[in-house]
């Protein structure tokens, strides 16, 4: 018994991070139709900002995470400016490999500037488990588990709530309408492909300590971002979001009661029976972006 | 004029790049550099280059400075392959060293039959590397099953005795193996063999194994993998409050936990093979010295000398054969192995004839230590 309420911790503070990076992929997808293979790479972005900013430069541990998140934020920027503005017109085809071909050039870049060696993040607080009954949790990951949550929130709020929300949410449903409408659809796609990069780079920045950072840690991660997406359906913010909490409560108690070595595979049997049996997504009847 | 003064030079120029070519004699470094186990290849690699260092000050051999040829397997066993085939083929190596990880190295073997290239075997541990009848194979480090025997002698410094064991494993041939021959070794002194469980070499998120672990309710748990997931079990037994002792094989030290030590308290154990925290104590201490001065100068991660010796040792004993063989040449290298003496930073090294009769491999039999790690401080349990 004891065992299920651990696995369920675990679940939901890693949940809360694959949220984040579902979340990140979804929006670049609902609103822009770009399959975003770098999202893996900025994640890893964020790990190594992360080791670079607090084991390297000795800053303080949460300003290094919201300079991940702006340093994020602006290579996404860059990266929808550079090269994905220039083929707006072009088909899904054209872009995906070009995307393929950013995500190889990032992680080499990665590798090169930081070489094959894994590097550990140290964190600012306690390694002593916190012990609530017979479940035991870093301090750590329950600050991961509140800074998730805190941004969840202050996501939604800013689709939900304010003019620039209404906007992606108009370009997502009818991009010629909304430019009509007198939206500023460029101004959106750059914005919106930041906010995604934004969001994994922190997943990154969170994640980086608990783990270890090293240059091949996007693969996986970047790939079970698309099983989030598939899970919650393409531009669904709330389906990528429940998604990401299903996906790895799905892993944890897959791992602790099925198999421990295939851990990393069940988000790749999710996809197989998300596309066999709904493919449009679990929640794609609750409604699109927001 | 000037067209034939330009013709000159280039000739003159040429000549003496192939001159210089031809003044050095290569060895192969096939290691991982980059992936889940490249900690360790990087640090054998650097031990590597410093053994060549030290040859070329002493004058090189046969009259010629070594040059080591450095390719990265990217700990994954098919690019291990074409890494050896690399070295071979495009740079005619005559000796190779690697390939780290008994997954990669069974996967080399093949090649040197193919090829007839001698490959001094580091650091990989299964058994099967020198029973398979492959007569190009001299391995200077331990098998999984020495190492559980040479443990065994040490089983005593453990206060409280160990009673039950449980074992976490990567599952290739180097992890499985090592859980094998220890788990065998430790029943026939009376301990009771707990759960075993196994995680893939990539994995981040030892959670699940660990939480069986815990319900194993044993007094020692033998850990065998990479720096880097030995780094990641530890931290995460410590947040699980694992109670079994953790005790890693094989020879890996998760060097970043110097720096960045676990909760109080805490304690963990590492099989190595040459422990710089007491190099006075090797067998031969002015070979461990000239090694670890040499390191240090480089300003390199001091835990990093518990592998980096791996490379030192594998690059002396090719010169050495060299040496012996007279020439540069694969199959004079090969019998020259099987003569070949020196003292390393291990130890001794000589070959001793493993396998079937008339394909024997070649296996060196290396010392044993034990470290405890401990807030940030590594002493003798």
């Amino acid at each position: 018994m004891d065992q299920i309420l651990q696995h369920g911790l675990n679940g939901v503070v890693l949940g809360g991070t694959y949220a984040l990076l579902g979340i990140g992929l979804t929006l670049v997808f609902g609103i822009m139709r770009v399959v975003n293979f770098t999202h893996g790479e900025l994640y890893a972005f964020g790990a190594y900002l992360a080791y670079l900013f607090v084991a390297l430069l000795h800053l303080d541990f949460f300003l290094s995470i919201a300079l991940a998140a702006l340093a994020g934020f602006a290579l996404g920027a860059v990266i929808e400016l550079v090269l994905l503005r220039p083929l707006r017109t072009d088909d899904i085809d054209t872009v995906m490999l070009v995307m393929i071909g950013a995500w190889i050039a990032l992680q080499n870049g990665e590798q090169f500037v930081w070489g094959g060696v894994a590097k550990l993040v140290p964190s600012p607080f306690a390694q002593e488990p916190l012990v609530f009954g017979p479940v035991s949790v870093l301090p750590l990951r329950l600050f991961v588990l509140a800074v998730t949550l805190v941004l969840l929130v202050a996501f939604y709020l800013l689709i939900d709530r304010t003019r620039l929300g209404m906007a992606m949410r108009a370009t997502f449903q009818d991009r010629d309408t909304a430019a009509l409408m007198g939206v500023d659809v460029k101004g959106i796609y750059t914005l919106t492909f930041a906010l995604g990069s934004s969001l994994a780079a922190i997943a990154g920045a969170l994640l980086g300590p608990i783990f270890l950072v090293n240059p091949t840690m996007g693969n996986l991660v970047g790939l079970k971002a698309f099983a989030i997406v598939i899970l919650g359906g393409l531009g669904n913010i709330t389906g990528a979001t429940i998604g990401g909490f299903v996906l790895a409560l799905v892993e944890e108690f897959g791992a602790g009661y099925l198999s421990s070595e295939y851990r990393d595979a069940f988000g790749f049997v999710v996809i197989i029976a998300v596309l066999a049996l709904r493919p449009q997504g679990f929640f794609a009847l609750k409604g699109r972006v927001g | 004029m000037i067209k034939h003064m330009w013709m000159a030079v280039l000739a003159a120029l040429f000549a003496a790049a192939t001159a210089q070519a031809q003044e050095t004699i290569k060895i192969g470094v096939n290691e991982p550099l980059t992936g889940a186990v490249a900690a360790s290849g990087t640090y054998v690699t650097n031990g590597a280059r410093i053994g060549a260092e030290v040859v070329n000050s002493r004058g090189g051999v046969l009259g010629k400075k070594i040059e080591l040829v450095i390719e990265d397997n990217k700990s994954n066993p098919k690019e291990a392959v074409d890494a050896a085939e690399k070295l071979i083929l495009r740079d005619k190596v005559p000796v190779m060293i690697g390939a780290w990880s008994s997954t990669f190295t069974l996967a080399v073997m093949p090649k040197l039959i193919e090829y007839g290239v001698p490959l001094i075997v580091e650091t990989s541990s299964s058994g099967k590397i020198t029973v398979s009848g492959n007569p190009w194979v001299f391995r200077i480090s331990p098998t999984s099953e020495m190492e559980a025997v040479a443990f065994l002698e040490k089983l005593s410094s453990f206060n409280p005795p160990i009673k039950k064991a449980d074992f976490l494993s990567v599952n290739n041939d180097f992890g499985r193996g090592a859980a094998a021959e220890f788990a065998k070794a430790l029943a026939s002194k009376g301990v009771k063999i707990g759960v075993t469980e196994t995680m893939t070499p990539e994995a981040t998120d030892l959670s699940a194994q660990l939480a069986a672990i815990k319900k194993s309710d044993g007094d020692a748990l033998f850990v065998t993998t990479g720096v880097e997931q030995v780094t990641l079990v530890i931290k995460q037994a410590a947040e699980q409050r694992l109670t079994q002792r953790i005790i890693t094989t094989g020879g890996a030290f998760p060097d970043q936990m110097i720096a960045n030590a676990g909760p109080a308290g805490m304690a963990s154990y590492h099989i190595l093979f040459f422990s710089p925290w007491s190099a006075d104590k090797a067998k031969y201490p002015d070979v461990a010295k000239v090694y670890v001065d040499e390191w240090n100068k480089k300003k390199w991660e001091f835990a990093g000398l518990t592998e980096g010796f791996r490379g030192y040792d594998a690059v002396m004993t090719a010169v050495e054969a060299i040496k012996i063989a007279g020439k540069a040449e694969p199959d004079a290298i090969r019998q020259a192995l099987w003569k070949t003496k020196l003292h390393g930073v291990n130890g001794d090294i000589a070959f001793i004839k493993q396998g079937p009769e008339g394909k024997e491999s070649g296996q060196s039999v290396p010392n044993v230590y034990i470290v405890m790690l401990k807030e940030g401080k590594v002493t003798q349990p």
